[in-house]
């Protein structure tokens, strides 16, 4: 079985490991933090998401990964579209969890919402299906705890602040990425609409758009199994 | 000799009672009536106008998107003060350098500003509230180096004056800058800075900038003095207390009562400060994770008095922010007492800046506060 490169999301990194578990039994799987996110901060020239794309590129290069399959989630997913639009001989397959990074809408419109600028509850809601078992309750946790997920969002801040969540010409070059791409979205995500993952599918030279219901913008956080699965299905298909 | 500096954000005090915690950043425009914005910016250039007659300095600032504060260009009442005074210093305090994008534009307001006043500028650069990241859509994980980039660039910009220069940054990109006019002041106007946090106040240290300490009372002050007075020695800057500045509450009264009754309507500035929604006080990467996890958790924005107790901003009486440091009010002799007892417990500074007018306090009250403040008083106070 060839690799499998996860690229993790902005928010709520720890949580996607029970569908990590799932995605990587018997499989090479590969799933590197991005720089900041990993503890060490980022050299100060490497702040974008070209940058983090052509990062892994050069992993891809240096696995020898042939037909790789790229999973990426939210920011994850902007990233692996980046690198197949710029590279795609070592790219098999996507499976893209809620990307963003491409601008659809007009200029008087969000593609994705205004999440730094919302209150704790309301961005809440907007992330999760079922944000009083998901959403993380910063009065309960201890400290440490609080202060690991305000870096996330610096690092969120540090690579998608503005534009935001997304590259301006990126659309422009979609044509490029001539790979089977699985676009799974949360039946109730609130953050970038399922509505908005149908319109990029339409984008995609080969693109098939599920959704996973009972999940808002991280369907491998809520529905670990079912995302897991309808993963694994189309890694085996595609 | 300490130098007294009047300050005032221009508040639109009649929207105040539209929202309750909206006051920034989310409260429509429409709150505002431009007639009576007029009147209350007339009043207001009045009452700094007023204090070139009574021999006090002048402080503007800027905010965005608030009825708290509708100077939202801080050179437009700079420039009509430049021409409208003789003698006083006009301080602004300060310009958001990391939240403006246009860096060498800056240069050009500050330098034109210095050439009409004839060398009276005093030139004020400020990261700017957490909650001015919102409007700006300046990007808060990186404000701290664009922050000093901007400060680079401007100094260099304001001091070359042999034609263009290359500024390809980070984040300015100019391939021609070459400002005129250039500045009045050589080599550039005086340079202040606020400051929050020890770390910041090392940071200026080492450039031997006057640093300004916002309502930070008793407890905050000495921690932020002595960071900077720490790094100004370590670079082998002697650090006068004319290097320090501090920004209080002032009301002034023939009685005590009335002093204090005119505290505490400008007081309503401090107590409409944290009037906006929590998120907006932590943007992401504006401060550590550290503070900012704490703000996660309880945005609460508390004041401490001088014994170590604190109070909530939005609540405080002017006893509270009177212990705390923060306001000092009664009698011209009680204040002169006050402001002595804490330039002496903080380490000393020779910039008080005095909020003079702010809330709902009148003109008349005003006129009163800063005439009365003047005459009675600056002259023990300037001998410090």
């Amino acid at each position: 079985m060839s690799l499998v490169l996860f690229l993790h999301g902005e928010h709520f990194t720890a949580m996607g490991r029970p569908f990590l578990d799932r995605l990587g039994a018997g499989r090479d799987l590969h799933a590197p933090l991005h720089p900041g996110y990993d503890g060490t901060p980022p050299d100060p020239g490497f702040r974008s998401v070209d940058d983090l794309a052509y990062r892994y590129l050069d992993l891809l290069e240096e696995l020898d990964a042939r037909d790789a399959t790229l999973v990426g989630a939210s920011l994850g997913g902007w990233v692996a579209l980046e690198m197949a639009v710029r590279d795609r001989s070592r790219i098999g397959r996507m499976a893209l969890l809620a990307p963003v990074g491409v601008k659809l809408s007009g200029r008087e419109e969000r593609d994705f919402a205004d999440l730094p600028f919302m209150r704790e509850a309301e961005a809440a809601r907007t992330l999760f299906h079922d944000p009083a078992r998901w959403a993380p309750d910063h009065a309960a946790l201890d400290e440490a705890a609080v202060e690991a997920l305000a870096l996330e969002r610096q690092w969120a801040a540090w690579y998608g602040w503005k534009p935001y969540m997304h590259n301006p010409v990126l659309g422009n070059w979609l044509h490029r990425a001539r790979v089977p791409v699985l676009l799974l979205w949360g039946g109730s995500d609130g953050f970038a609409a399922p509505d908005y993952g149908r319109r990029l599918a339409a984008r995609l030279p080969d693109a098939r758009f599920e959704t996973v219901p009972d999940a808002g913008h991280y369907p491998h956080i809520e529905q670990a199994d079912a995302t897991a699965d309808a993963v694994l299905a189309f890694l085996e298909s595609a | 000799m300490m130098q007294v500096w009047h300050f005032s954000e221009m508040a639109y005090h009649p929207g105040w009672e539209f929202l309750n915690e909206g006051l920034r950043n989310v409260i429509p425009s429409r709150v505002y009536d431009p007639e009576t914005g007029a009147d209350l910016y007339h009043r207001y250039l009045d009452e700094w106008a007023l204090c070139d007659r009574l021999g006090l300095n002048i402080m503007v600032n800027e905010h965005h998107a608030t009825a708290t504060c509708t100077t939202s260009v801080c050179t437009i009442p700079m420039a009509i003060l430049a021409r409208e005074t003789e003698k006083a210093r006009l301080l602004c305090l300060g310009m958001p350098i990391g939240n403006r994008m246009d860096a060498v534009r800056v240069a050009e307001e500050y330098a034109m500003l210095d050439v009409i006043s004839r060398g009276r500028v005093e030139m004020g650069f400020v990261k700017g509230a957490p909650f001015e990241i919102n409007p700006a859509n300046s990007n808060p994980a990186e404000l701290e180096e664009r922050f000093w980039e901007a400060h680079d660039l401007i100094v260099k910009a304001m001091t070359t004056h042999d034609g263009p220069f290359n500024w390809e940054g980070r984040h300015y990109h100019y391939r021609e800058v070459n400002v005129w006019p250039r500045p009045w002041q050589q080599p550039h106007p005086p340079i202040w800075m606020t400051v929050a946090s020890p770390g910041s106040a090392a940071r200026i240290g080492r450039k031997g900038y006057v640093i300004a300490a916002l309502n930070t009372g008793y407890i905050h002050t000495p921690v932020v003095y002595g960071a900077y007075r720490e790094s100004a020695a370590e670079a082998g800057i002697a650090a006068g207390p004319d290097r320090f500045a501090y920004l209080c509450i002032i009301g002034v009264g023939e009685t005590e009562a009335e002093g204090k009754r005119r505290a505490h309507q400008i007081l309503d500035y401090s107590r409409t400060t944290p009037r906006v929604q929590p998120q907006f006080f932590y943007p992401p990467g504006y401060s550590p994770a550290g503070p900012t996890a704490a703000m996660i958790r309880s945005p609460d924005r508390f004041i401490q008095r001088r014994d170590g107790s604190s109070f909530l901003m939005q609540e405080g009486t002017v006893e509270d922010f009177m212990a705390a440091g923060v306001a000092f009010a009664g009698t011209p002799a009680q204040v002169v007492e006050q402001v002595e007892e804490f330039a002496s417990a903080v380490g000393g500074f020779e910039h008080l800046l005095m909020m003079g007018q702010g809330g709902f306090i009148s003109h008349e009250d005003t006129v009163a506060n800063l005439t009365l403040f003047s005459e009675e008083a600056l002259p023990v106070i300037s001998g410090m």
